[in-house]
């Protein structure tokens, strides 16, 4: 095991990234010009890095997978994105921020990362005004704000309930003004399918064309992976359809260590399953938690009778219900972080209190708000979200509370990055939600789109100028070189073995299998039993796909099974590695919570003295158990502390 | 339920396309459109055959991707959504659905239904952006904007440019979709500066693309999933004129710098 330097600036944590900016080397402008860059995704964080990197001169080549950069998976972000303004004047700065979201994370984040974060918050909000994102204001034609949870103040910026839409709209029409400048050329319908590496370094890529099926090399002095996160391992989860682990994971195996898999986090208000066909879970925003009041019902009979639907949610008087938050936590109620309120649900459903035919399902109910303020203003705030939820379940929400339970949203683990962003593979850079850095165990509601948009817009082009004023020596290299054939004939191979092992069973059903070992042994509740089982079922999964998987047709035209049965083969690794994080992490902190490590209440208990540490995997081949290695987490400017909503 | 299906099925641009029918039987009236076609691409891969390939990604009506012809009508027979939140509790059994990809000469077919809509982005590249560095922005509070303005453009920038506008109009036209986002930035006191230019940009672009004209028939309203406003459409017919009246010949001024 080595140690892993996060190269993390000496210094205050307040002077850290001022003394980072003061010292770092820059490229001069000529020779940024011959100087590529290879960015993998288009969301918030890798359309707002190509954005700004091509503005700043170099030369940038940037991949997704959808047909066009704008449908990158952040444009289904709802609820909003924080920045420390205090426009509020409700007493947030800088430092609260920091603090909230290092003890959201359950004290498993990095100081330095985080409160860079915090600093640039705000940063990000001017820029998206400047751009034109048309966010939520006031009367006064000032910016309004939301609270959100695992926060008291009200910090978080949005437009309704379309957030990430307005964002990365913003992004794209940066990227577009580059576009036309000819710094930036954008690769759409494109799929990650290797990195190549030369004497060591990060030096390209191998894609496949999916209209085409041909398979590409281009060549980068460097190489962003911002393809998002890998919750999809989970089958049914909020991410869309096609979202997916590879380029992380590619990366995994060519030498980037990968950080805190088993961090994932289970959101607490999403629709619940309804069927065997089911293939999304969708999100309901965490901010109707602002609003909305989350319960059960108090008795069994009621239960059963809400079940056999001989009662509606409505007839239930306020005496029988159980607002099981409140209850629990008065102080922060229904706004506690994500975990919290999931496993709470968890804790409901078990009990036998469920609300729906499955009995995996409670109440959000916005009755009182509607009593309060009026369904005008209800609709004001939240009226896409209602209209979504009724399209889906064919009920009206202004009438009866909805159905919610928790579901697969984010993952806070990803690439090991140090404070560059940069992997353990030089000239490999993560950002975004692929990249491990800046939530800890738990991320809190409307930190990502600001993670995506930090990295992207104001860290990545300090860090990634300071890596290639190394660079410019190294000329651009040809993509016939041996390390570019040899990689491109290795992809080549995998995909015609798809096509070849002519199975009976598709890939979506194999996908589905994982997805219900994941969510069964290493979902909300984990234990050493079941994840044991686990980690014995997925590896004969593996070997069951590799012989009887069916990928039907070719692979010289658009065939999206191909695709589809890459990401499957691929999650069917990285699920194993989810597992065996969460067997080793003997304590419970975030979403990470293990059922032989919890406080007498049922919170999840944290062991600082033996796991206030990154896990970051070392790849070791296809049969061999990864290397552990440890980055040790120094809290200097924050104490370490058990989180209390109460 | 128990459906037929007529699905257009196309290799790729080059080669002609034809229906093809299915039989699909006990759909449940709770699975979304998408599911639907999910249940019966398993059913063609069980047979050995090659599933139908169908454009989607997040599922929840807002990456617009998906977009399906369906009996006639973009997104199908409801309004104001987009195919993937369409239900088969609007349908009944036995029905017959026939589901076609959008035709429009800017859209070329890629394989079945999925087509290519890159000139919407050709569109966006001429013109729909603020010319604005990173890192040069003023306090996002240091200009106040009326509400009013603030609520009308973030409604037209709520388009998801699924292409269903284009697909509805008789003449394939793209004017509810660049209204859009002309009307979006042109509401802005950020996106004024560069109206005038960015209008005739965007304009010429999307008469190169080759979309047809506006007869004003109002089917792109009528089947837009985000209920996006013709009025868009007069709005940026205004902002179009007066660039011209200023300005006889597009700026000088380049805006990609
Ligand atoms: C429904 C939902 C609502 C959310 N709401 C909020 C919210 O309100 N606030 C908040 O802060 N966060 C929210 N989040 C989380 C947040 O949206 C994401 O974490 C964030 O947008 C991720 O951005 P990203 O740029 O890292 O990646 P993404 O936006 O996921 O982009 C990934 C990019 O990588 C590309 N890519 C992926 N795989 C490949 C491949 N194999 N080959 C080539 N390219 C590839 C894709 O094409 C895409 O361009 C929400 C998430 C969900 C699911
Ligand atoms: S799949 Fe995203 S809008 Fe339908």
């Amino acid at each position: 095991m080595s140690v892993l330097d996060s190269k993390i600036p000496d210094g205050p944590i307040s002077q850290k990234w001022t003394q980072y900016k003061a010292d770092a080397k820059l490229v001069n402008p000529s020779n940024k010009r011959k100087l590529d860059v290879i960015i993998i995704g288009t969301g918030l964080a890798g359309a707002s890095a190509a954005a700004s990197l091509g503005e700043l001169g170099y030369n940038v080549k940037v991949f997704c997978y959808q047909d066009s950069p704008r449908r990158a998976h952040s444009i289904a972000a709802q609820g909003g994105i924080n920045a420390a303004k205090n426009y509020q004047n409700d007493g947030d700065s800088v430092y609260r921020l920091f603090y909230d979201t290092v003890k959201g994370g359950d004290y498993r984040a990095r100081e330095g990362n985080v409160y860079r974060l915090a600093e640039v918050s705000n940063n990000i909000i001017d820029q998206c005004v400047a751009q034109g994102v048309p966010f939520a204001r006031e009367y006064g034609g000032l910016l309004d704000n939301r609270s959100f949870g695992g926060a008291q103040v009200s910090r978080t910026f949005y437009a309704k309930g379309q957030t990430g839409q307005q964002l990365l709209l913003g992004a794209y029409s940066a990227l577009n003004r580059q576009i036309a400048k000819g710094t930036v050329t954008v690769y759409s319908r494109r799929n990650l399918l290797d990195i190549v590496t030369i004497d060591g370094k990060a030096r390209g890529v191998i894609i496949r064309n999916l209209v085409t099926g041909e398979i590409e090399r281009y060549f980068g002095h460097a190489v962003v992976i911002a393809s998002g996160g890998y919750g999809n391992v989970f089958y049914l989860s909020t991410y869309a359809m096609g979202a997916n682990a590879s380029p992380a994971w590619i990366a995994h195996k060519r030498g980037a260590y990968f950080g805190n898999p088993c961090y994932v986090q289970i959101h607490p208000t999403c629709m619940p399953v309804h069927g065997e066909y089911q293939s999304k879970l969708t999100l309901m925003s965490e901010s109707l938690r602002n609003d909305g009041r989350i319960w059960v019902p108090k008795n069994k009979k009621d239960v059963e009778r809400i079940r056999r639907k001989e009662l509606s949610p409505n007839d239930i008087k306020e005496e029988d219900r159980d607002y099981y938050l409140e209850r629990r936590y008065p102080a922060f109620g229904n706004l506690v972080p994500r975990d919290v309120a999931s496993r709470a649900a968890k804790e409901r459903t078990d009990a036998g209190y469920g609300v729906n035919d499955t009995g995996l399902a409670v109440y959000l109910d916005f009755k009182d708000v509607i009593a309060r303020i009026g369904k005008e203003a209800v609709a004001a705030k939240y009226g896409n979200l209602f209209q979504m939820y009724e399209k889906i379940n064919d009920e009206n929400p202004y009438e009866t509370p909805m159905m919610i339970y928790p579901a697969t949203h984010y993952a806070m683990g990803g690439l090991w990055v140090d404070y560059e962003l940069m992997t353990t593979i030089p000239g490999l850079f993560a950002a975004g939600e692929a990249n491990f850095s800046d939530h800890g165990a738990n991320r809190l509601g409307a930190s990502a789109l600001m993670q995506g948009l930090a990295d992207g817009y104001f860290v990545l082009p300090y860090t990634l100028s300071n890596y290639l004023a190394d660079e410019i020596r190294t000329p651009r290299m040809s993509t016939d070189l041996e390390e570019f054939v040899k990689t491109e004939q290795e992809v080549k191979d995998r995909v015609e073995k798809f096509t070849a092992i002519k199975g009976t069973e598709s890939v979506d059903s194999f996908h589905k299998r994982l997805g219900k070992i994941m969510w069964d042994y290493c979902g909300m509740g984990r234990n050493a039993e079941g994840l044991k089982k686990a980690l014995a079922l997925i590896p004969e999964l593996r070997k069951e796909f590799w012989k009887n998987v069916r990928v039907p047709g070719g692979n010289d035209y658009y065939n999206p099974e191909i695709e589809k049965a890459g990401y499957v083969a691929d999650f069917l690794e990285l699920g194993e590695l989810i597992v065996r994080d969460a067997l080793h992490r003997e304590e419970s902190c975030g979403g990470h919570f293990r059922e032989e490590y919890q406080t007498e209440e049922g919170e999840a208990l944290r062991n600082d003295n033996d796991f206030a540490y990154v896990a970051a995997w070392e790849y070791k081949g296809e049969n061999s158990i990864p290397e552990l290695h440890k980055e040790t987490l120094k809290f200097e400017a924050i104490e370490l502390k058990q989180r209390n909503y109460k | 339920m128990n459906l037929t299906l007529k699905i257009w099925r196309q290799k790729n641009a080059k080669t002609k396309g034809k229906f093809e029918s299915f039989k699909l039987n006990d759909i449940s009236p709770e699975a979304s459109f998408l599911e639907m076609l999910d249940i019966l691409n398993q059913q063609l891969i069980d047979e050995g055959k090659e599933p139908v390939a169908f454009d989607h990604d997040c599922r929840e009506g807002i990456c617009g991707t998906c977009g399906l012809y369906i009996n006639g009508r973009p997104h199908g027979p409801e309004r104001g959504v987009t195919t993937c939140q369409l239900h088969m509790r609007k349908f009944k059994d036995g029905d017959t659905i026939v589901i076609e990809p959008w035709r429009a000469k800017a859209f070329p077919i890629v394989r079945d239904l999925v087509v290519d809509r890159s000139a919407f982005d050709l569109i966006m590249q001429a013109g729909g952006f603020v010319s604005v560095n990173t890192g040069n922005a003023p306090d996002a509070n240091s200009s106040p904007i009326p509400k009013l303005d603030a609520d009308r453009a973030f409604e037209a920038a709520a388009c998801i440019g699924c292409g269903a506008c284009v697909a509805a109009c008789k003449n394939a036209s793209a004017m509810l979709y660049v209204s859009a986002k002309v009307s979006h930035l042109a509401l802005l006191p950020q996106g004024k500066v560069e109206a005038a230019e960015r209008v005739q940009k965007m304009v010429a672009k999307m008469d190169e693309l080759g979309f047809g004209n506006c007869t004003n028939t109002y089917a792109c309203e009528f089947e837009c999933p985000k209920n996006i406003s013709v009025s868009n459409i007069a709005r940026m017919n205004r902002e179009f004129l007066s660039a011209k009246l200023f300005a006889e010949k597009p700026s000088p001024i380049d805006m990609g710098d």
